[in-house]
């Protein structure tokens, strides 16, 4: 029946891993905001056992070198606090705090927000027979009907949900890695190399296989010296997705941008660094006509439908104004 | 490890407003059904049931957090407070009194909620101004609209 399941309290890691693991019609539950939705109130998951992993010690926030290791049980509002983002990552705060609200951030965590599912409407209303991610094979109502919350980068015929995740803008622009436990044992997966674009397969999301379990995230934190911002425009002021988001960090050292990251959010099917972008920064001196053909590198060949055309422009602009503000 | 199957009841151990409680639950019931419908504490509010408006915010362990989002499974040995724990002694917090001096309300459906969220928030430290008290207070919505009453409350009490 659906919206009921077996409990199971997970005292350590390998135990969890293993329960998983074996296990096709198990899930792990740790903060829930998306998935106790998907569950018990929009009937859109339907798995037999929740493997609850709350009580197990991967909470916390340590320096390793110059990076930040975050136990991926940490919830977002416990990284929003952490001292060192203020002069090395500005833009993770400022992500964090951008996204959900307090409650919310009280209860996710920063291993289930890399994993949240999209919020395409389509998706979540299981009243709607096409979806590719929800049921393989059976279409896209997205880009049939009215769309707007939509991607424009990375999308495909089978699919343009988003990737909603503000926090993964900033972290993708750092080059985080993901920290992974499975069966056979530990590895390590840069998240500009954990999703998959969603092609013909879009209910395939990442590279983890099924019962593999984030242990931590770890991220480079910025060369001292460095800027950076998050930007994100939406519809109401607070609490709302992103229509388009950027996060930029610069390096300006006598004039020249030597150091440039750039990723954008509202836009990717996948959390979307920049590269190009970057690479136009790179060696050139800030100013409006710099910035806006590092704009125009970092859209190339959108997939929109009617109800997300609006973003192309709109995300260029954003990038524009964010590199404005953290270059002043 | 524990594990309890969907058909059966699970032990539960926590406090709820300082009183320990030994309860049974489904695996699937959530902390705000739990609260009203075992406890009989209908003092959180049921508004959108899906993690959208605040209405059911409680703190668990001193943070707040949406119960209709939460499993009373995941409370084991938690400690949980709602809007009927802030008084004591007879008396109101001083965000309860607040909110009827500044008549911070008018149907009051969602009052429990956005006084929880304000007892949060200022132990967050997060009134300095009435732009930050809107920013995180956002998560509780009133359709009455009551909001710069709200404001004025909350900011009140954090002495401003």
């Amino acid at each position: 029946m659906n919206g009921t399941f077996e409990y199971v309290r997970a005292d350590d890691v390998a135990a969890a891993v293993a329960l998983v693991s074996g296990d096709s019609e198990a899930q792990y539950l740790a903060g829930g905001t998306t998935q106790i939705d998907l569950i018990l109130k929009d009937g859109v998951l339907n798995p037999e056992r929740l493997v609850d992993i709350t009580r197990l010690p991967l909470r916390g926030i340590s320096l390793r070198g110059d990076a930040l290791v975050v136990g991926a049980l940490t919830t977002m509002e416990e990284l929003a606090a952490e001292p060192v983002l203020d002069v090395r990552a500005a833009f993770v705060r400022e992500a964090l705090l951008a996204g959900a609200t307090a409650q919310l951030r009280n209860m996710a965590t920063i291993g289930g927000n890399l994993l949240q599912r999209t919020r395409c409407r389509y998706f979540r209303d299981p009243s709607v027979p096409a979806c590719n991610k929800r049921t393989p094979g059976s279409g896209c109502a997205a880009i049939t009907g009215p769309a707007r919350m939509h991607a424009i980068l990375g999308a495909s015929a089978h699919c343009i949900a988003l990737h909603a995740s503000d926090l993964c803008v900033p972290l993708v622009a750092l080059d985080a890695v993901v920290h992974a436990d499975g069966t056979d044992g530990q590895r390590t997966i840069p998240l500009t190399e954990f999703y998959r674009l969603p092609g013909d397969r879009p209910d395939l999301e990442n590279v983890l296989a099924h019962g593999e379990l984030i242990t931590a995230i770890e991220t480079p934190l910025l060369p001292a010296g460095a800027r950076s911002g998050y930007l994100k425009v939406r519809d109401r002021a607070s609490y709302e997705f992103a229509l388009t988001s950027a996060a930029v960090a610069l390096l300006i050292e006598d004039g020249v941008m030597t150091e440039a990251r750039v990723a954008l959010g509202g836009v990717g099917t996948i959390p979307w660094r920049a590269a190009a972008a970057e690479e136009v920064l790179i060696g050139t001196a800030p100013g409006t006509a710099v910035f806006r053909e590092a704009a125009e590198a970092a859209i190339v060949d959108p997939f929109t439908v009617s109800g997300t055309a609006f973003k192309v422009e709109l995300a260029k602009r954003t990038i524009v104004r964010t590199l404005e503000t953290v270059a002043r | 490890m524990i594990a309890v199957a969907s058909q059966s009841l699970l032990a539960l151990t926590t406090s709820v407003n300082g009183a320990a409680y030994e309860l049974r639950v489904a695996s699937h019931e959530t902390l705000l059904d739990a609260l009203r419908d075992r406890l009989g504490l209908t003092g959180t509010k049921k508004g959108c049931d899906q993690g959208a408006c605040g209405a059911c915010t409680v703190l668990v362990d001193g943070r707040r957090v949406l119960s209709c989002l939460m499993l009373a499974a995941q409370c084991e040995c938690r400690e949980v407070t709602t809007i009927e724990g802030l008084a004591s002694d007879g008396e109101l917090h001083p965000v309860q009194e607040a909110f009827v001096r500044h008549d911070a309300l008018q149907c009051g459906y969602c009052t429990p909620g956005q006084i929880m969220s304000a007892v949060a928030l200022l132990a967050e430290g997060r009134a300095g101004s009435d732009a930050e008290i809107r920013e995180f207070m956002s998560g509780n919505l009133c359709r009455c609209g009551a909001y710069p009453n709200n404001v004025a409350a909350i900011g009140e009490v954090a002495g401003r």
